[in-house]
């Protein structure tokens, strides 16, 4: 049986940044990603990102994707693609099926789990018919695979994916007439939402909607005003002529990797639902498997690749790659940038829920678990530790 | 228009007078510096936390407009009040192709997309630096100074 020492699931910004540290460090890593190209969503992210210098701020998505890229190959990081992982378990043997054709079995002495995040629709009359699509979808199909995916498009959701689709939906040649929302008020980001208004995109609060409309393809969408208890109003329904519809109603984490292999797991609303408890290393209540990037929680690539760092310097720690002090140094280090990036009014919230997953950690270790300290004991100090580093 | 006006980088009525200024139209508290890092004369301040709003000292700036293309969030753009006697000057980024020519006349409009008044392209960057990010200058009548802010997309062709 083939044997690593690190196996990361998923070349996105999180796996692959966790793949560098641990390989920086010296470990013998795998990455494993079911799609055919690695990167996970940053090639198709062609606006510039948010940040700090150390954030790659101000750096289109795709160029970043391209560093990540770049430093793998010189690490000379194996990376295997069109590889699905289909089941481990708590001894960190893994089962793999190679380009769908050969099954592999491997055995990790760690595992990260960086496998990202799915869509979220809503079921409507109309819903499966040709032209209702994820605005994640959409991006994918113009971004990476240069297809429009409609010419009149309606886009439901005003989060930041639903505005950064829209605008470049636009920058494609699109015709995007209208974003809904259901809330009261707008989701995204100021400046995001600015930027398509100016493009003259009008934005529909307290609506939704109804109904696609269409014999074999999107012709039309009813769209509906809500009240404040989010009930439909009479009578307001009207009909918008459109040929597609794109859903930017939030993101999920993919934890079926984790369920599988025994992490437990807190539901947090703010997160995306369910996601493995884990503590400030990143790391489940499954010694020796780790999280990074929204899988853990949902949150930005920026993040997701602070995370995926983080969780690559423990696991290269935990096999004796770094000594305490060095691991210490480097593991406070990516805190401080984590910190960075989860302030504010929208990053509190979100450091707020993470918070909460560490402290369900703290909880979830029993007395015999405290007799037996490891270096991953993180202790309520170290807890306390992250939130006053700010 | 209120809350730009009471943000905490958007101009004074007297900063108008002083030539090419930015105007920067960042009013969250989000995670991001790279207008105060990009700065050369280190007029525009973010500080620590980096979900400052960002602040500007207009006497040390230049109006070089760097700043411009370095927002991740397209916010910013140069006006110049006076850069005639009836003509202000606006600086502005632009991502849609296809871009406008020099000399060309082009729609210029609100922050609500709707056209304000003509525009004449005087200037197009479109420099690597900027990674696709092009700097369109346009002229127009002063007295809409406080509504223009980008331009029409141009139809392709």
């Amino acid at each position: 049986m083939n044997e690593y020492e690190v196996v990361i699931v998923g070349a996105g910004p999180a796996g692959l940044s966790a793949a560098i540290e641990c390989a920086k460090a010296g470990a013998k890593v795998l990455v494993i990603d079911e799609n055919n190209q690695p990167g996970g969503q940053l090639f198709k992210q062609i606006h510039k990102f948010f940040g700090s210098k150390e954030h790659k701020a101000g750096i289109r998505g795709i160029h970043i994707g391209e560093q990540l890229l770049k430093e793998t190959e010189e690490l000379s990081i194996e990376v295997w693609l069109d590889s699905e992982v289909c089941g481990m378990d708590q001894d960190k043997s893994i089962w793999i099926t190679k380009q769908k054709e050969k099954s592999h079995c491997i055995q990790a002495k760690k595992i990260i789990i960086a496998s990202g995040a799915t869509e979220n629709s809503i079921p409507f009359e109309g819903w499966t018919l040709p032209g209702v699509m994820g605005a994640g979808a959409a991006q994918t199909m113009m971004n990476c695979h240069r297809v429009l995916p409609g010419k009149r498009i309606m886009m439901i959701g005003s989060g930041n994916v639903g505005v950064i689709v829209s605008y470049q939906l636009l920058q494609a040649g699109a015709e995007v007439v209208g974003i809904l929302e259901a809330a009261p008020v707008l989701g995204g980001y100021g400046v995001h939402t600015a930027k398509v208004r100016r493009a003259g995109v009008p934005f529909y609060t307290g609506y939704t909607v109804k109904q696609a409309l269409g014999k074999e393809h999107v012709e039309a969408a009813e769209i509906v005003k809500l009240d404040s208890n989010w009930n439909t109003v009479q009578g307001s329904e009207r009909i918008v002529e459109v040929d597609t519809i794109c859903l930017a109603v939030g993101l999920t984490p993919l934890i079926e990797l984790a369920w599988l292999s025994g992490c437990q797991f807190t539901y947090l609303d703010k997160m995306g639902g369910h996601v493995p408890i884990h503590n400030k290393y990143m790391e489940t209540t499954v010694k020796g498997i780790y999280v990074a990037g929204d899988v853990s929680g949902i949150e930005e690539a920026s993040t997701a690749m602070e995370e995926g760092r983080l969780a690559g310097i423990s696991a290269a720690w935990s096999l004796g790659y770094y000594d305490n002090e060095k691991a210490d140094m480097l593991i406070n280090e990516e805190w401080r940038r984590l910190n960075l990036l989860r302030c504010g009014q929208f990053g509190l919230k979100r450091k707020m829920s993470k918070d909460e997953i560490l402290i369900k950690w703290e909880e979830m270790q029993d007395a015999n678990f405290k007799n037996n300290r490891s270096p991953f004991d993180g202790g309520t100090q170290a807890v306390n530790g992250i939130s006053q580093s700010k | 228009m209120e809350e730009l006006k009471l943000s905490t980088a958007f101009p004074k009525a007297n900063d108008y007078q002083r030539g090419p200024i930015p105007i920067i139209e960042c009013t969250e508290e989000i995670p991001c510096n790279p207008c105060e890092t990009v700065c050369p004369k280190g007029a525009i301040k973010v500080g620590n936390p980096i979900t400052n709003q960002p602040t500007i000292d207009f006497s040390q700036c230049t109006g070089c407009g760097t700043c411009i293309a370095k927002c991740p969030g397209l916010a910013i753009y140069i006006l110049h009040l006076n850069y005639n006697e009836k003509e202000a000057l606006i600086t502005f980024p632009f991502e849609y192709l296809p871009l406008p020519q020099k000399g060309q006349t082009i729609s210029l409009v609100n922050r609500l997309g709707e056209s304000v008044c003509v525009g004449r392209v005087v200037k197009v960057i479109n420099h690597d630096l900027y990674d696709h990010t092009a700097l369109i200058s346009a002229t127009f009548s002063k007295e809409h100074y406080e509504n223009v802010v980008s331009m029409k997309r141009l139809d392709k062709e």
